[in-house]
């Protein structure tokens, strides 16, 4: 990759977050009218909503940063798959009831970490997003990790799905700690910290409510790294045809 | 607590809208904890920003007056009209009270 | 008290427009039409969640999903307000649900219509929560306590339902031709079955009288449809909107739009299956409450075994 300015590393940042956010959004509003009861239907829209949220200011700021006088939505609408910097767990179907509880979780508590961190960065308008997501956040994670527990001792058929789910995701949670040129650049501005050190904190937090739930951690496999560079797997491509249907079958209409 | 098919057992939800104000009873809930009861109830009953304070209690904990006793209840209420201030006669003049 | 001063005292009730509550004497079958009725509107809100979830994922702006997704949790929302309405009459959700699946309750039949485009999301709001919207205003006067105060509660936050509905209309009339041409598809759609939602003719309703006495009905079918009709009909022109209505007339004497027949044979088609989406509405509630049955296990078990290791706790 190119050297890049901070401008640009900033915009990269602003970028990796909406995408989170946009792309579990996406993920969590495909539960709509399909929840395993009426009030957690309503309960994963609200999530939904909040990552949407999310990622409209991350993409405001976004705009703001590249200047070409390009709104959130043609940020969100218009890239194509490898412009998208989004972890790849988000991006992981929903699978089951257990598997969408699990990756929100695992996100979840990489969102706390990580915005707690830049709610003390020193841009400003970084900071002021990232304490307004954290209320959000946490809520999010008190909510996924009690189902998670209470999967994890409820049934035995709960108990095997949650443990089959951390099987298959926790391969994608490295991902989430990847340090790219994006970082190393913003670090050097100072404008954030090695984000990677957010990790031993991340672990024992999961490793404490997995511990309440159950769950043990799977011992060998790889994991997938590369969703900051652009490197997804081969959801995110389906995901954007349905993101991206009106914007690119009607080039230049407003909705 | 019924769980044939289950909906989770229902839970009554109270809602205080600001600090000062009494919870008062906005609806109900499906949940099978506490912790998921509450949720459910901020999900539901306060997207509007309609609470500060939320209290669930499960339904069937709830005890209610039969309806047919409303009579010998409260009707002996009416009649005692000396609890209310309007019942007494103060002279022209006197203020404040 | 005997049934018969039951009855005359909840029939004075009626009559001096005070509410009846869940404890209070009521005959059976004021009972079970307001089962009938609730669980119906309960099933609606609920089922009525597909044809615009289906459109959440592909939603063309982040304000549009952002809407579109309240809008639906409020309808979910609504349908678990108007369940809690109806278990204060004596059955469960479970049994609701079950009664659903297995074709013995409806829900309402506009809802066996799809979402074709984009401008049906706007379609729906516009013409659907419209007429649903003049229904339930009416229906806050209702006898039942529970159903007039989720009612009440219903309205205030659909008010805003209507306007996104709307709002998309105006957008795309303002926009390409294709837009404008996808716009009017949606009307000439949704117009006819927006009209039948209020239910047959009075003259052909079976349950409107007894409703009507109860107080359970307010208005009738009529007066609810010209009411709808009279105020859509100048929103449509405002925009440029035709309505797909070779008859439809201002009618200078009684000031109302006089419309066209309408399609009743089309109506009973679609109440009795045969509408294009009945099979998959029903079809995906079933296999959705099938495929949540071992959440909701699991957490009624967890709960149970927390209830039992507490109550260990105590005794030892």
């Amino acid at each position: 990759m190119s050297t890049m300015n901070t401008k640009e590393a900033l915009y990269n940042f602003c970028l990796r977050l909406g995408d989170n956010n946009l792309i579990l959004g996406q993920r969590l509003a495909e539960w709509c009218s399909n929840g395993p009861i009426l009030e957690e239907d309503l309960a994963m829209t609200n999530l939904s909503l909040d990552h949407f949220g999310q990622a409209e200011f991350m993409y405001e700021y976004a705009a703001e940063l590249e200047g070409k006088n390009r709104t959130a939505d043609d940020i969100a609408y218009l890239r194509n798959e490898r412009g998208y910097f989004n972890s790849l767990i988000t991006e992981q179907p929903n699978g089951d009831f257990a598997f969408t509880m699990m990756k929100q979780l695992l996100y979840s508590t990489f969102a706390k970490y990580l915005y707690e961190t830049l709610s003390a960065s020193s841009d400003k308008r970084l900071s002021e997003l990232a304490a307004r997501a954290l209320k959000e956040i946490k809520y999010h994670l008190r909510h996924s990790s009690e189902w998670v527990i209470r999967l994890g001792n409820g049934t035995e058929e709960s108990r095997i799905r949650a443990q089959q789910a951390l099987n298959e995701l926790w391969w994608y949670t490295a991902d989430m700690f990847v340090v790219n040129e994006t970082d190393k650049e913003l670090i050097k501005a100072q404008i954030i910290t090695d984000l990677s050190g957010l990790y031993p904190k991340w672990k024992s937090s999961v490793e404490e409510t997995l511990k309440l739930a159950n769950l043990t951690i799977p011992a060998h496999g790889h994991m997938y790294k590369g969703g900051y560079d652009g490197n997804h797997t081969e959801h995110l491509g389906h995901i954007l045809c349905e993101l991206q249907y009106l914007q690119r079958a009607y080039p230049g209409a407003k909705w | 607590m019924s769980t044939k098919d289950n909906q989770l057992p229902l839970w009554e939800v109270f809602i205080q809208s600001k600090s000062g104000n009494p919870h008062k009873h906005a609806g109900s809930v499906h949940a099978s904890d506490k912790n998921m009861a509450l949720q459910n109830a901020r999900d539901i009953y306060t997207r509007r920003g309609e609470g500060r304070s939320i209290w669930v209690v499960l339904s069937e904990n709830i005890a209610a007056s039969a309806p047919e006793d409303e009579a010998e209840l409260f009707d002996p209420a009416d009649d005692k009209v000396y609890r209310h201030p309007t019942f007494y006669r103060v002279p022209e003049g006197v203020k404040n009270m | 008290m005997t049934e018969e001063e039951k009855l005359t005292r909840f029939n004075s009730k009626i009559d001096k427009e005070e509410k009846i509550e869940p404890k209070d004497w009521m005959p059976d079958a004021y009972r079970k039409t307001m089962i009938r009725q609730l669980s119906q509107h309960a099933h609606s809100e609920v089922i009525g969640m597909q044809p615009e979830g289906n459109w959440v994922l592909r939603a063309p702006s982040l304000r549009a999903k952002k809407i579109l997704l309240a809008k639906i949790q409020d309808e979910g929302g609504h349908g678990l307000y108007l369940y809690s309405a109806t278990e204060t009459l004596g059955i469960d959700r479970d049994e609701m649900i079950q009664q659903l699946h297995e074709g013995k309750a409806k829900y309402s039949n506009i809802f066996n219509y799809p979402a074709l485009t984009w401008a049906d999301i706007g379609a729906i709001g516009w013409l659907v929560d419209g007429a649903a919207i003049v229904n339930q205003i009416s229906l806050q006067r209702t006898s039942y306590g529970p159903y007039s105060r989720g009612m009440i509660r219903i309205c205030k936050e659909e008010s805003f339902h209507q306007r996104q509905g709307y709002e998309i209309m105006v957008t795309m009339m303002n926009g390409t031709p294709e837009q404008k041409q996808m716009a009017q598809d949606a009307m000439n759609r949704w117009w006819w079955p927006s009209l039948m939602m209020f239910g047959p003719p009075d003259n052909d309703s079976s349950h409107t009288k007894q409703s009507m006495r109860w107080k359970i009905k307010r208005e009738s079918n009529d007066v609810l449809r010209q009411r709808f009709i009279d105020k859509t009909v100048d929103q449509a022109h405002f925009i440029g909107l035709t309505v797909p209505d070779k008859d439809l007339k201002f009618n200078k004497s009684t000031g109302h739009w006089d419309i066209g027949k309408i399609n009743w044979d089309e109506f009973h088609e679609v109440i009795n299956g045969n509408g294009p989406c009945n099979k998959q509405r029903l079809a995906h509630h079933i296999k959705v409450h099938n495929e949540g049955r071992w959440v909701r296990e699991a957490a009624m078990a967890f709960a149970e075994n927390e209830t039992r290791t507490k109550k260990e706790l105590v005794t030892h």
